[in-house]
């Protein structure tokens, strides 16, 4: 075990895990954000927009749209933000991992303004807010304290995903359980569970929290 | 509760059984086919173009299968990183793939051959006279496939490289026409095969400066050493029957890739 | 809903409505120009790279046989994930603790661990101990994979499609003298199972699209195909596009029918689980296991007076 820390980098591979995970969160939690106010704006164009972007997207697979983002964005669009190879991968996986969970993001806060009740909205017009005034006064506020668990298991779910990275050869942690794998054969069992491990050290504080916090900020009502 | 239980060991039992069912035996010569491994993404050695399969590789395996009387050609795909595996566990009676000769290589399977000696390579724009050799990569974009060995030796000659790895090289030919990426390397046969194809005439060369030595051989099953003898014997004779110019012309002739020296080698005697 | 949000529009705000929306529009059309002539510059319209799409050759020798080794793995994946979920999703409702902490470990614990994760492992150990014919390893460990992390996420739908059943079907159950057991499976499940339903089939998109993750352990599904075309044809962003198309023709259509499924179950005045309801968040369990064990308890109280039967041996 020991062994295996010395010869191989596995607490860094684990820390460009939580970067991954870390950036595309606000990524995600941003892009979602302006696409769920799409969807619920009054502009009939903006909102079949936002519809046909979260459709797209949440159907088709991650790993698909990581390599699109190496050989669609940066090779065919030229759309490379540094000359490093490495740090120019990093960069595009963590845009590919925000736009896809962006998707699921709008859809939570979309049950989160569900469980506004209709009177908010109706008074929040009848004092003579705006749509736009009422959205960030009344509603979202209250939409992303309702949403708290599924935007939990949404950054859940986003932590593991970053492993999808390792396609277009990012040094997370799988792609270095993968090789760690391959040359001792010997180990695979331990490496499997340290890995897993480190997984569910990432993930269970979430889990937690999240639960805390919707009990805690839930509205009273 | 006994209900419970048992309807949980039967599903217990019951998926075992399906995974069981998985797992079930396999023979390499049923029916008077035999199974081959080669390449399915390397044009001009092993590609598979449609039903059917091309390259110089494929050739040889074709050639064998009919000089042996082994019966009809199956082809599988084997993947760089399971070509002894699948050489071990009886899958496929031979594989002739880019399989270069390697001692840890023989360490789980048995080699006849080499049958062609290649040397690794670097393949860049028609245009490009930047990149003469290794020596000129430094601080340049290179392109090479996961797991590879060639992107691991030019890591460790010129430390500056930029890497992009891919898991086939044809993305790497696009990220080089796109001047992505400066170069491409892995064995000049591999890019002498890419640069040939339709597409990508006359928009890229080989540097043509080979830094390795890599012979291929033909891999089976370890320890078999009558069948080496008899697959070495074909060897022999596909080479001096001029089968094996013709293949070589055939299919690497028109990237304008000549045979190194060395070729035809003299296949090493099986042991 | 949205309706509630704003205003019917005055004249004014339709106007100010239709500007934004044709600014909008604009520059989204402006993007898809520009990527289109970057794509058109690199070649990636040319109708060489396309036209292979339209020959038979494409998809019977590539692209039917992807799409069918992604359902085969697919299919397998959705029957044991479901087969796991029950048992598992079971021992989470069992009246034994150590049957439900174990089941607990176990769920919470393949929920927590990606599913590549998963498949790395499973792909190597089957690869590096001969478990299955080595063709087999790459779905072997694709199936693995996805039943583990799927398997754990069906328990939790059990789990919470019982939960969310009223109180009184399992006093029900018990007042006619069924057994606990018996209550679950013939009462509880049944109803459970048909509220799953529509997150069941929102699930089966979930285990299509991580097929694709088979393609980094060398299985041969749909996402694979791409390179094997690109390799041939020199078109891989084209493939890579079509593959896209499919998986994305195929996900709306399942997609569709878990909205059709549940709008159906609600109109017949059942209750449904929503479909991404149940997340990789742990749940409080011990509320709904608390409540059974209790009305049980208080069922075995009173049958502790009819002396000459005892829990399990009914007919």
């Amino acid at each position: 075990m020991g062994e295996l820390f010395a010869s191989y980098n596995i607490l860094g591979a684990f820390g460009l895990t939580i970067l991954l995970a870390v950036f595309s969160a606000i990524g995600s939690l941003l892009i979602g954000t302006v696409v769920a106010i799409m969807r619920v704006s009054p502009i009939d164009f903006l909102n079949k927009v936002g519809a046909f972007y979260v459709n797209i997207v949440r159907n088709t697979p991650l790993t698909l749209i990581i390599v699109f983002c190496n050989i669609g964005f940066i090779v065919n669009l030229g759309m490379s933000f540094t000359n490093d190879i490495a740090r120019n991968n990093i960069i595009w996986a963590i845009i590919g991992l925000s736009f896809y969970h962006a998707a699921f993001v709008c859809e939570a806060l979309r049950s989160g303004v569900n469980t506004v009740p209709v009177g908010q909205a109706e008074a929040a017009r009848s004092i003579g807010l705006t749509f736009s005034q009422s959205l960030s006064e009344v509603l979202l506020p209250q939409a992303f304290r309702g949403a708290i668990t599924p935007l939990g298991n949404t950054l859940i779910a986003l932590t593991k995903n970053t492993t999808v990275a390792t396609a277009i050869g990012v040094a997370e942690i799988s792609g270095l359980m993968k090789e760690m794998m391959e040359f001792r054969a010997d180990l695979i069992i331990v490496i499997f569970l340290l890995v897993a491990i480190g997984f569910v050290i990432l993930t269970l504080p979430i889990g937690i929290l999240t639960t805390r916090l919707s009990t805690k900020l839930a509205v009273k009502r | 509760m006994k209900l419970g239980r048992i309807s949980v060991a039967t599903i217990a039992v019951g998926v075992a059984l399906g995974l069981a069912a998985c797992g079930g035996g396999a023979s390499t010569a049923t029916g008077g086919t035999v199974k081959i491994g080669i390449k399915f993404d390397q044009p001009g050695l092993g590609l598979k173009s449609g039903a059917d399969y091309t390259g110089m590789d494929v050739d040889l395996a074709k050639y064998l299968a009919k000089e042996l009387s082994l019966g009809t050609p199956e082809f599988v795909e084997a993947v760089s990183a399971q070509r002894e595996t699948l050489i071990q566990t009886d899958q496929v009676k031979f594989i002739v793939g880019t399989y270069s000769i390697t001692d840890a290589r023989k360490e789980k399977v048995s080699f006849a051959g080499p049958y062609f000696i290649a040397g690794q390579d670097l393949l860049v724009r028609a245009d490009d006279n930047s990149i003469t050799g290794v020596e000129s990569l430094n601080g340049k974009k290179l392109c090479s496939v996961k797991g590879s060995t060639s992107a691991a030796n030019v890591q460790k000659a010129v430390p500056g490289v930029n890497l992009q790895e891919y898991g086939t090289y044809t993305l790497c030919v696009d990220a080089l026409k796109a001047k992505n990426v400066d170069a491409l390397t892995t064995d000049d046969t591999i890019l002498a095969g890419y640069a040939a194809q339709e597409a990508n005439k006359g928009l890229m060369k080989v540097v043509g400066k080979t830094f390795s030595k890599e012979s291929y051989g033909v891999g089976l099953k370890k320890g078999d050493t009558a069948f080496c003898q008899k697959v070495t014997d074909a060897i022999n004779k596909y080479v001096s029957s001029g089968e094996w110019q013709k293949a070589v012309d055939k299919n690497l002739g028109p990237a304008g890739y000549k045979a190194g020296a060395g070729n035809p080698p003299t296949p090493a005697p099986c042991s | 809903m949205t309706s509630v949000l704003f205003d019917h529009p005055g004249p004014k705000a339709r106007v100010r409505h239709r500007i934004t929306a044709a600014v909008s529009a604009a520059l989204v059309l402006l993007a898809l120009w520009w990527a289109l002539a970057q794509f058109k510059e690199k070649g990636n319209l040319d109708a060489a790279k396309w036209t292979p799409f339209l020959t038979a050759d494409l998809w019977v020798n590539y692209l039917l046989p992807g799409l069918q080794n992604t359902l085969i793995a697919a299919a397998l994946s959705i029957v044991l994930a479901g087969a796991f979920g029950l048992v598992f999703g079971m021992g989470r409702l069992s009246h034994v603790p150590a049957i439900r902490w174990v089941s607990t470990v176990v769920v919470e614990f393949f929920r927590s661990v990606p599913v590549l994760v998963m498949m790395f492992f499973a792909f190597n150990l089957y690869a590096f101990n001969g478990v299955f014919r080595s063709d087999l390893n790459p779905l072997a460990g694709v199936v693995t994979g996805l039943t583990l992390y799927n398997g754990a996420v069906v328990a939790e739908l059990l789990r919470s499609g019982v939960g969310s059943l009223p109180k009184g079907q399992t006093e029900a159950g018990l007042a006619i003298g069924l057994s606990r057991g018996q209550t679950l499976r013939s009462v509880l499940l049944p109803q459970a199972i048909t509220a799953m339903l529509p997150a069941l089939v929102s699930q089966l998109v979930v285990i299509l699209k991580d097929t694709a993750l088979g393609y980094l352990i060398t299985y041969q599904e749909l996402l694979n195909k791409f390179q094997q075309i690109g390799s041939y044809k020199s078109n891989p962003v084209p493939a890579l596009i079509v593959i896209a198309a499919i998986f994305i023709v195929i996900n709306y259509a399942l997609t569709s029918l878990a909205s059709y499924l549940e709008r159906r179950t609600r109109q017949r005045g059942r209750a449904t689980i929503p479909k991404g309801a149940i997340g990789p968040a742990p749940v409080d369990t011990q509320p709904i296991a608390r409540a059974l064990h209790d009305a049980d308890e208080e069922v075995l109280h009173e049958r502790y007076r009819a002396p000459g039967r005892t829990d399990d041996e009914h007919p």
